[in-house]
């Protein structure tokens, strides 16, 4: 079985209307530069609104992962980088979104409403990495341009800047208001009910 | 009489495989799912296998996730000192594994986050040690990631709010229900450790003891039939890889059991993710340990 057939390849930064005509279900190979966040990044670009992040996130992915990454040389080396539960963010995901411009996330376990509004008003999309498969993805990503907030926040919270190429994911809500994890969700009550009654 | 305490390099080569390189039987149950599976849940599938297959080759962590290090250690029959020793290089062997990349430093204050980097802080790791009934000296270690740990719950039947009593159609209905709940959010498809019984402490820590279990090696009597039994139905939810449709939802149900106060039921689950690393140091009769 062919499970590269019919990969939409994109870039980040990129272009906004590539993003509104993907869909939920659409494959993805994403190149260009994704910068990492998880709790502590995102309480920070919605209390701190620093200017000083705003380049790295125009039109760009952030990526909810806090990676295991080993000093080389100089710079960094990513051994493992799969993504981290996106869910947690929830409560600060749309504001984010809206204020940075960004054109979508990467995580895994989908989001909840909020998300899926702002990403139908800003013409973005999530993009969902496959959890686990931290040496896979880590070998997507090519480079390590620059780092924030590792003195502040540690390794796994630190805002990383990855350079990745054919990063592989899953669209799985889009600019639509379309979301697979809620429809997975729909139907696995209704087969829940059939099996143990309501 | 007691066994050899091992070596750091030892414990360290324990991480290192435990991180990089799943047991045979998880990676043979992901492999025969990949088999049965197309579209989305193909792809993850197929995701996850070669994932498998380079963390080893490169013996570079399976998951970014390294969690916290539980760690069993059975029939050494240490005194305090022994004990105390057996904690010091374990210490030093995770040191090293989180600054060689092996391990992410996963300890943070409880409170403020601060995350001194080094992977050990206050309850971390997790050593229990056990001497009784133990034919052959073993040191188990368990890297479960904070993902799933989060969508681990424990139920106190009578539970109406899911229909269940304190009988066996009960346990089903809080373990099918607990799968429900963690839709692809523990990293389905997942294994689902479960106590029925103990106490609010002991369930917690006998559901996770379940997933040192082998998926080949299923339970005999009472829990047998229902085993395999949850497989099928919480395979028929439609939850699927990551929690994006189709099947499998779970590659495996190991359940066991504990006595309990007349009052209280006890159901827990504790869910492993497909990327389920267990590993285990065996004492040689010549005094070496070997990752098994």
């Amino acid at each position: 079985m062919n499970f590269e057939a019919n990969q939409v390849r994109l870039q980040s930064p990129g272009d906004r209307d590539v993003i509104r005509s993907l869909r939920v279900g659409d494959r993805v190979l994403l190149s260009g530069f994704i910068v990492t966040g998880r709790d502590l990044v995102h309480r920070m670009l919605a209390r701190d609104l620093p200017d000083s992040v705003r380049p790295l996130l125009r039109n760009a992915f952030i990526y909810h992962c806090g990676p295991v990454a080993v000093r080389d040389g100089a710079g960094w080396r990513i051994v493992s980088a799969g993504p981290t539960t996106s869910m947690r963010e929830e409560p600060y995901q749309a504001g984010i979104l809206k204020e940075y411009g960004l054109l979508g996330v990467i995580g895994k376990g989908g989001m909840g409403r909020a998300t899926s509004i702002a990403l139908a008003e800003t013409g973005g999309v999530y993009l969902h990495a496959t959890g686990g498969a931290g040496s896979l993805l880590a070998s997507r990503i090519v480079g390590v341009p620059d780092l924030r907030y590792l003195a502040e926040f540690g390794v796994p919270e630190a805002m990383w800047v990855f350079q990745v190429s054919d990063f592989p994911a899953t669209v799985t809500m889009d600019s639509t208001g379309s979301s697979l994890h809620e429809s997975v969700l729909e139907l696995s009550r209704e087969r829940l009910a059939a099996l143990v009654g309501p | 009489m007691s066994a050899t305490i091992p070596s750091v390099d030892e414990f360290v080569e324990l991480l290192v495989v435990a991180s990089s390189d799943l047991p045979d039987d998880v990676e043979a149950a992901i492999g025969r799912a990949l088999l049965l599976s197309g579209g989305t849940a193909g792809c993850i599938l197929s995701e996850m296998r070669d994932n498998s297959e380079l963390a080893r080759v490169r013996r570079q962590p399976v998951c970014q996730d390294t969690g916290i290090p539980y760690v069993l250690a059975t029939g050494l029959g240490l005194d305090s000192s022994g004990r105390r020793d057996f904690k010091a290089r374990l210490a030093e062997a995770i040191r090293i594994c989180t600054s060689s990349g092996v391990l992410r430093p996963n300890a943070v204050d409880a409170l403020t986050g601060v995350n001194p980097g080094d992977g050990i802080g206050e309850g971390i790791p997790q050593v229990h040690f056990e001497d009784e009934g133990c034919e052959r000296a073993t040191v188990d270690v368990l890297l479960k990631g904070g993902g799933s740990e989060n969508v681990g719950c424990q139920y106190s039947l009578p539970d109406q709010s899911i229909g269940a009593g304190r009988d066996l159609e009960g346990i089903r209905r809080c373990i099918i229900d607990a799968a429900f709940r963690a839709q692809g959010l523990g990293c389905s498809p997942g294994i689902l450790g479960v106590c029925v019984g103990g106490d609010r402490a002991s369930g917690y820590e006998f559901a996770k003891r379940q997933l040192f279990r082998r998926l080949d090696h299923p339970s005999s009597g009472a829990f047998a039939a229902l085993e395999s039994e949850l497989v099928d139905q919480i395979n028929s939810l439609g939850i699927g890889p990551m929690g994006l449709g189709g099947s499998p939802t779970v590659l495996g149900v190991r359940i066991g059991s504990l006595a309990r106060h007349p009052a209280s039921f006890f159901v827990t689950v504790a869910y492993g993710c497909w990327a389920l690393r267990r590993r285990r140091l065996l004492a040689s009769p010549d005094g070496v340990w070997v990752v098994v």
